[in-house]
């Protein structure tokens, strides 16, 4: 990896003074220009990978676009040049596009499921743009194709090519994407969020995939992501965007290391929230018992005989990837789906199983915070209504005292009371979690639920939400059970953490405790699958995590899929 | 907010026919030449200064005439347009809602009636009961309210498993916060656009049951009734039965362009722009 950038060497794309806008349409205001991206400038040499990394909305993705010439709905290039070859492209017309794009330029989209065209096999996708072209014969480019197979590790190389999208699972799908991007053999490859959307485990085979093929095929390669760590194993150098403006462009060393502007630095020392553990009290707040659920009457079990337990006061993280049935323990314990086995207790007393039969008293103790804020909130009540109701319901509370209420509680979530006339579709998303919060807290609950609250939120934005969580802990006196698939947070604020996999609690206890090896099998490749913020740490942990998929693959009946990226 | 200028033409010229229209039924008495029943002249007189429209079939004054028919058709067709929506969007919404049996019973009750033609099915049950406005109004309304029914159970359906209708539930809300102030308000755009056809619908079924003689009973008569009063007069080359069925289309269409654009705002990304 060169870590110094060189410059005058063999220069492949130049992008000068790159402006872009957009028109916008605000509901009941004419329509306006908005700048996406103020005059940036960025040279990339053949071979090498630079990380375009922001927040959303920083331009990345226009950035990364306009490299082929494209802007995406309504998006117009309206200054600058980008040089690619030697040439202008933005000069060369339609015509000039039709030539470039999927010949000198390809492009590997985020979501692989929804960029495949499911009507059509695999193979006659990937080689697609190679006939499109004429640079091979049909049976030149199958035969490439299957070599990118092999090479992108992918399983039965000679046949997949036969299967439909949806037979394959979304990693395998990203790595074929991949392949589709290399088999006519472009100088550069624009990767837009390809690992994403992806499960940890699944992430790091991709990722891995991805760095062998760019080293072997020598191709260049724009690298957009959110997440640094990812970034810093594949790029040879970094720039970092924020609101469509350069903030840093470096070697990928020194902006992980000694990164120089303000920005750079928060983005770099992300995790630094500290939660000492807190010793288990006498007798627990919530306290599941061999719980066991299912969906559709029976048949498809998602929880199998779960037993944990929450401290009043503390916070329990429940980890695990999707479909490993944390979401639906916190749907069992609600009463939203009634568990068929299995007692909940709660302040000592049992919960009735469907949330029909529960008094108020215990709906109010019991708060949820959802993932995504913006669909947990009605969007034609304002925030004043939203976080008011609970004082309504509960408390009985109206008029101007609630409004004094609700003035307190925007407080606590660090906003001002000026938000509460305003409609959800006003606020950004770290406002609108805040807000689910503040209603959460309205009705002074002993336990809250959240799930995946920080998931759908940009890295700064939601380190916010967890210090506000934490404070708010503090003050108020409330449990967590919290679910996440990300070890980063569960390490920053849980005192005792369960780790979920296939509707097992596969690993329970104190915090302390269940990151202390000696890990089974399955906590210990969750653990090292999660990126770290160096470079090289990639190359360290694939033999480990290797090793790690033979061996789940041993213990687990369904272990083939899981280690082909389920 | 709304910006005159920026209503396109069509919506425009919609909003100013039906307003013409819902002015000449409200102050009917006042702007009318002359009374409903009121016999001022010959059969089927040409059109004159006397009489802009000319008269009818007994010689009243067909102006006058048309302008207390808008007043009548208008005011049945929206008591039965209010009835249908209050009656099918609360049963819509009770029964996505509630789901289960109550989902089932009504469902299957509502494809009951509608497998059977609606015009059939008006003028089977008027022919049996007494024909007089309130009935009008029940049986138009009721099975409208079919139409309604489905539409708005199949947006109450997606609404309810929104996360914030999942919190109001959590929360303990009562079914009347959750269909009242959870999902009317995000359901009412469909709805709203939905009323302007349904209206339409109510008006040319009342002239249709005028027309068979099932509808508004002379001496009154809606447009529907008035086609059929005149309709003799053209094998004699007598216009007077056009200018009602016209009036009837005038206002279906203005009716419709106006719905049309409420239509575009309320689905259109963009506000309806373009």
């Amino acid at each position: 990896m060169v870590e110094v950038v060189k410059k005058g060497g063999d220069t492949l794309l130049d992008i000068r003074n790159l402006r872009i806008e957009a028109t916008v349409y605000p509901p009941g205001e004419s329509p306006k220009n908005i700048v996406l991206v103020h005059d940036v400038s960025l040279t990339l040499e053949k071979g090498k990978v630079l990380g375009l990394i922001g927040e959303s909305g920083a331009g990345k993705s226009t950035i990364g676009l306009s490299s082929m010439g494209y802007g995406r709905g309504g998006v117009r290039i309206t200054g600058g040049e980008v040089i690619l070859n030697g040439r202008d492209i933005l000069k060369g017309g339609k015509e000039g596009f039709r030539k470039l794009r999927g010949r000198e330029v390809c492009y590997v989209a985020q979501s692989a499921a929804a960029a495949f065209n499911p009507a059509h096999r695999l193979m006659d996708q990937v080689v697609e743009a190679t006939l499109l072209h004429g640079t091979a014969t049909r049976a030149e480019a199958e035969k490439r194709a299957v070599a990118l197979f092999k090479k992108l590790s992918l399983p039965n190389p000679e046949t997949i090519g036969e299967r439909f999208p949806h037979q394959v699972s979304g990693g395998q799908l990203q790595r074929v994407m991949t392949a589709m991007a290399l088999c006519s053999e472009p100088d550069l490859i624009v990767f837009d969020e390809p690992t994403t959307a992806l499960d940890v485990t699944t992430q790091i085979d991709v990722l891995a995939a991805i760095k062998d093929a760019i080293r072997d095929t020598h191709v260049a390669a724009l690298y957009i992501t959110h997440d640094l760590a990812v970034v810093a194993q594949v790029s040879d150098e970094i720039m970092v965007l924020r609101h469509g403006r350069l903030v840093e462009w470096g070697g990928t060393r020194q902006i992980i290391k000694e990164p120089r502007q303000e920005y750079t630095k928060a983005l770099v020392s992300m995790h630094d929230i500290e939660h000492a553990e807190q010793k288990p009290g006498a007798t627990p707040l919530l306290s599941v018992r061999n719980v066991t659920a299912a969906y559709g009457g029976g048949c498809i079990k998602v929880l199998k005989n779960v037993s944990v337990d929450i401290y009043p006061g503390q916070t329990l993280a429940v980890v695990g990837e999707s479909g490993s049935g944390k979401s639906t323990l916190a749907r069992a314990i609600t009463g939203l789906l009634p568990p068929e086995q299995g007692t909940v207790t709660f302040d000592g007393r049992p919960l009735a199983n469907r949330l029909a039969d529960r008094p108020k008293e215990d709906l109010r103790q019991l708060q949820m915070i959802y993932q995504m804020a913006d669909v947990a909130m009605n969007p034609r009540q304002t925030v004043g209504t939203i976080i008011g109701r609970p004082l309504e319901l509960y408390f009985g509370i109206k008029g101007r005292e609630r409004d004094k209420r609700v003035a307190e509680l925007l407080d606590a979530i660090e906003m001002g009371k000026g938000f509460s006339d305003r409609y959800p579709a006003e606020l950004s998303g770290g406002q609108k979690q805040r807000v689910c919060i503040a209603r959460s807290l309205a009705a002074k609950p002993k336990l809250i639920i959240c799930d995946e609250v920080t998931s759908a939120l940009d890295p700064l934005v939601a380190n916010g939400i967890l210090k506000l969580l934490l404070n708010l802990q503090q003050h108020e006196k409330v449990a967590y059970l919290f679910i996440t698939h990300d070890f980063a947070t569960v390490r920053s604020i849980a005192d005792s953490i369960g780790v979920m996999y296939r509707g097992e609690v596969v690993r329970y206890g104190a915090k302390s405790k269940v990151l202390m090896p000696p890990f089974d099998a399955y906590t210990g490749l969750l653990l090292s699958s999660v990126p770290e913020m160096r470079p090289g740490w990639l190359d360290e942990i694939r033999s480990s995590v290797t090793a790690g998929f033979a061996k789940m693959a041993e213990m687990s009946d369904e272990g083939i899929s899981l280690a082909s990226g389920h | 907010m709304l910006d005159i200028k920026r209503i396109p033409i069509p919506a425009l010229i919609g909003i100013i026919l039906t307003a013409l229209f819902v002015l000449a039924a409200v102050f009917a008495p006042w702007i009318a030449p002359h009374g409903n029943g009121e016999i001022v002249g010959d059969v089927w007189e040409p059109m004159s200064a006397a009489h802009l429209l000319g008269t009818d079939n007994l010689g009243r004054d067909l102006l006058s005439r048309m302008i207390y028919g808008a007043r009548i058709t208008l005011f049945i067709a929206v008591l039965a347009t209010v009835l249908s929506f209050s009656l099918g969007a609360i049963l819509g919404f009770s029964a996505a809602v509630f789901g289960g049996w109550f989902d089932t019973l009504l469902s299957r009750l509502v494809d009951l009636l509608m497998s059977i033609p609606t015009l059939i099915m008006g003028l089977v049950v008027l022919s049996v009961l007494p024909t007089n406005l309130v009935t009008l109004i029940l049986v138009m309304g009721i099975l409208d309210s079919t139409r309604v029914y489905r539409l708005s159970r199949a947006v109450a359906v997606d609404i309810n498993v929104m996360d914030y209708v999942e919190a109001a539930k959590l929360r303990g809300e009562g079914s009347g916060w959750i269909i009242f102030r959870e999902i009317l308000p995000n359901a009412l755009s469909p709805l709203v656009s939905e009323l302007g056809l349904r209206f339409i619908y109510a008006v040319l079924f009342l002239s249709t049951l005028s027309f068979l003689g099932l509808g508004v009973q002379p001496p009154d008569a809606d447009w529907g009734g008035m086609v059929k009063e005149n309709k003799d007069g053209i094998v004699f080359g007598i216009a007077a039965a056009l200018i009602p069925a016209a009036a009837i289309a005038a206002l279906a269409i203005s009716v419709n362009l106006v719905a049309d654009w409420i239509l575009n705002r309320t689905t259109s990304l963009k506000g309806g722009r373009g």
